[in-house]
């Protein structure tokens, strides 16, 4: 478990443990996220990444009788922390789910929405935060005259980038991905790819996938997850090629999971 | 061969039995649609007397006289309509407080003996409704809540007018609030179940940009389910204007205009109720069915205004067009 970080940790993870009531789904994490870098999270189903990326927004809070303890500290404060303020959390830590979300609003009003939550633009300022937001989300050519059409007519890649546009136009620090492309055909998930690695420029990203060839192409460090344990962390390329553990190896040759 | 020949033969009754079972699902679609007509109808033929007489004097006169056979439809529209308002004016807030809570906020233990405590008032028949407002309701309304409405909004400038007036329990007002209280499970449990089918996902996804429960409910979940919601508004709407019994036991039964809601009226329903089995003489009776055709007319209204309403909605939200 050396995450030889190259950059100073945006995310650390201490003691990390999660339960769904008395079921205990994450046990005892601890993992490093690099700024500025792809951190794919990958296992077989029920192994708790997506769990633990749910604790980064503290997501799992809609819900009774889901509780964390331990320690995730994002610039120097504990996200676990009671006193946290949520909505200021998820301005800073974006997500995008498995599924395309778009809210039933227009595709202008869709990106608008979040940042109005947190800052007061003039008219203008928004048109140039919306566009800012589509160009980064690389939807700006398919939609820029139709901005005023609901999100829901777009294709589901559109939708997905949508999405992502939605969560970076607020600017969040860290970027959360849940299977971003496990609803999408080969060519959108192709689009959406491309655009993860643009995206690692301005924001950290943590994307939770499936599809191991996926991580391979798009992350920078790979965390190996079983059955709530964080079995192996590390560069992509060594987890890939030369896994410290067994169990690792048996996952990713594909002779398990 | 043989096998062939059974296999048609099967062929041929499935088509047969397809066939069938359109023309009966036909059937049942057209003739909704038979009976609609038949009894506008029957409506319009019954109030032809009363229309010939009156015309359209009929919607604007508020004299109700069976002594000079002279009749006029003004209080007991302005009555059904009036009560009606105020039962939405009270239903809609508190129905929308119910269901955000039961499908937000609720701890998962209570939502079930709450969500069935909401179904189980709206199976109360209306003739309880009726006597519990008659002989619980309006006497504790006289007592405690007139005397304060008289002093406190009575009193006042613009409304004044509107809720000065003896504290005697019956009337408009007190109608109004036992309609609200009948269509408030209606319109609750409606707008309960079509939160309940907005996507988890969709939710998480605003409070995931930092939304508050108010501004995913306000800004996600209403616009997502507006026309299930508008849907069950109207479904209450349409309770409040044609309920009969309950409102026939509190209104007050009085065909006079008064500009005060706690002054005794009238309304389309009760009129029919109370008076057409003393009603005598054609004339009489035709006034009474063209009250019918008028409540039937305002439901039709009501819920074509809601259609117009929907599909505005949904061009401001900016859909495919």
């Amino acid at each position: 478990m050396n995450a030889e970080t190259v950059n100073t940790p945006k995310v650390t993870v201490r003691d990390l443990n999660f339960f769904y009531g008395n079921y205990r789904a994450l046990k005892d994490i601890n993992l490093d996220i690099a700024e500025k870098m792809v951190t794919a999270f990958i296992g077989p189903s029920g192994c708790g990444k997506s769990t633990l990326l749910r604790t980064f927004n503290r997501m799992y809070q809609l819900y009774p009788k889901q509780k964390a303890t331990g320690q995730i500290m994002l610039d120097g404060s504990n996200v676990l922390d009671p006193k946290q303020d949520l909505n200021m959390l998820r301005a800073k830590v974006g997500m995008v789910f498995q599924k395309p979300t778009p809210f039933p609003m227009s595709i202008y009003d869709n990106i608008a929405f979040g940042v109005k939550l947190y800052e007061n633009l003039s008219r203008n300022e928004m048109d140039d935060r919306v566009e800012w937001a589509l160009k980064k989300a690389a939807l700006w050519g398919e939609v820029s005259d139709k901005l005023k059409q609901s999100g829901t007519s777009l294709s589901g890649g559109q939708q997905q980038r949508l999405c992502i546009a939605r969560a970076i136009a607020v600017k969040p620090q860290v970027l959360l991905l849940d299977e971003p492309t496990s609803a999408l055909d080969p060519i959108s998930t192709a689009h959406i790819e491309k655009l993860i690695d643009e995206l690692k420029k301005d924001f950290t990203i943590v994307i939770v996938t499936h599809n191991m060839q996926q991580a391979a192409r798009i992350s920078d460090f790979t965390a190996y997850m079983y059955l709530g344990d964080l079995i192996e962390f590390g560069d992509t390329s060594t987890v890939f090629t030369n896994p410290k553990r067994k169990e690792t190896e048996d996952y990713i040759t594909g002779r398990f999971g | 061969m043989k096998s062939t020949l059974l296999h048609q033969a099967r062929l041929k009754q499935q088509i047969w039995l397809d066939m069938l079972f359109r023309g009966l699902t036909r059937l049942s679609a057209f003739g909704v649609l038979a009976l609609l007509v038949a009894i506008i109808a029957s409506l319009v033929i019954g109030s032809m007397p009363a229309i010939e007489a009156f015309g359209f004097h009929f919607l604007v006169n508020d004299e109700w006289n069976p002594v000079t056979d002279e009749y006029g439809a003004l209080v007991p529209i302005v009555g059904t309509l009036v009560t009606s308002g105020i039962a939405l004016l009270i239903a809609i807030p508190v129905s929308f407080g119910i269901a955000i809570f039961l499908t937000e906020l609720s701890p998962r233990v209570l939502r079930r003996p709450l969500g069935i405590a909401v179904e189980l008032l709206a199976g109360i028949p209306s003739i309880i409704y009726g006597m519990w407002g008659l002989f619980v309701f309006a006497p504790l309304f006289a007592d405690h809540f007139e005397p304060w409405i008289n002093d406190h909004i009575g009193t006042l400038p613009m409304l004044g007018p509107f809720f000065a007036g003896p504290p005697m329990g019956i009337g408009i007002l007190t109608a109004g609030i036992i309609l609200a209280i009948m269509v408030i499970p209606f319109i609750a449990s409606v707008i309960r179940d079509v939160f309940e089918v907005v996507p988890p996902m969709l939710k998480e996804s605003a409070y995931g940009v930092g939304a508050t429960t108010w501004e995913v409910v306000m800004k996600i979940v209403l616009p997502f389910t507006r026309i299930g919601v508008v849907g069950g508004i109207m479904l209450g709407l349409g309770r409040a204007l044609g309920e009969t019994m309950a409102v026939t036991f509190v209104i007050g039964n009085a065909h006079e205009l008064s500009k005060s809601l706690l002054m005794p009226g009238n309304s389309i329903s009760s009129a029919l109720a109370n008076e057409f089995t003393e009603a005598v003489g054609e004339l009489y009776t035709s006034a009474l069915i063209e009250l019918g055709l008028i409540l039937f007319f305002i439901t039709f209204v009501v819920l074509s205004l809601a259609r117009l309403m929907l599909h505005k909605l949904g061009k401001g939200e900016g859909q495919t067009t």
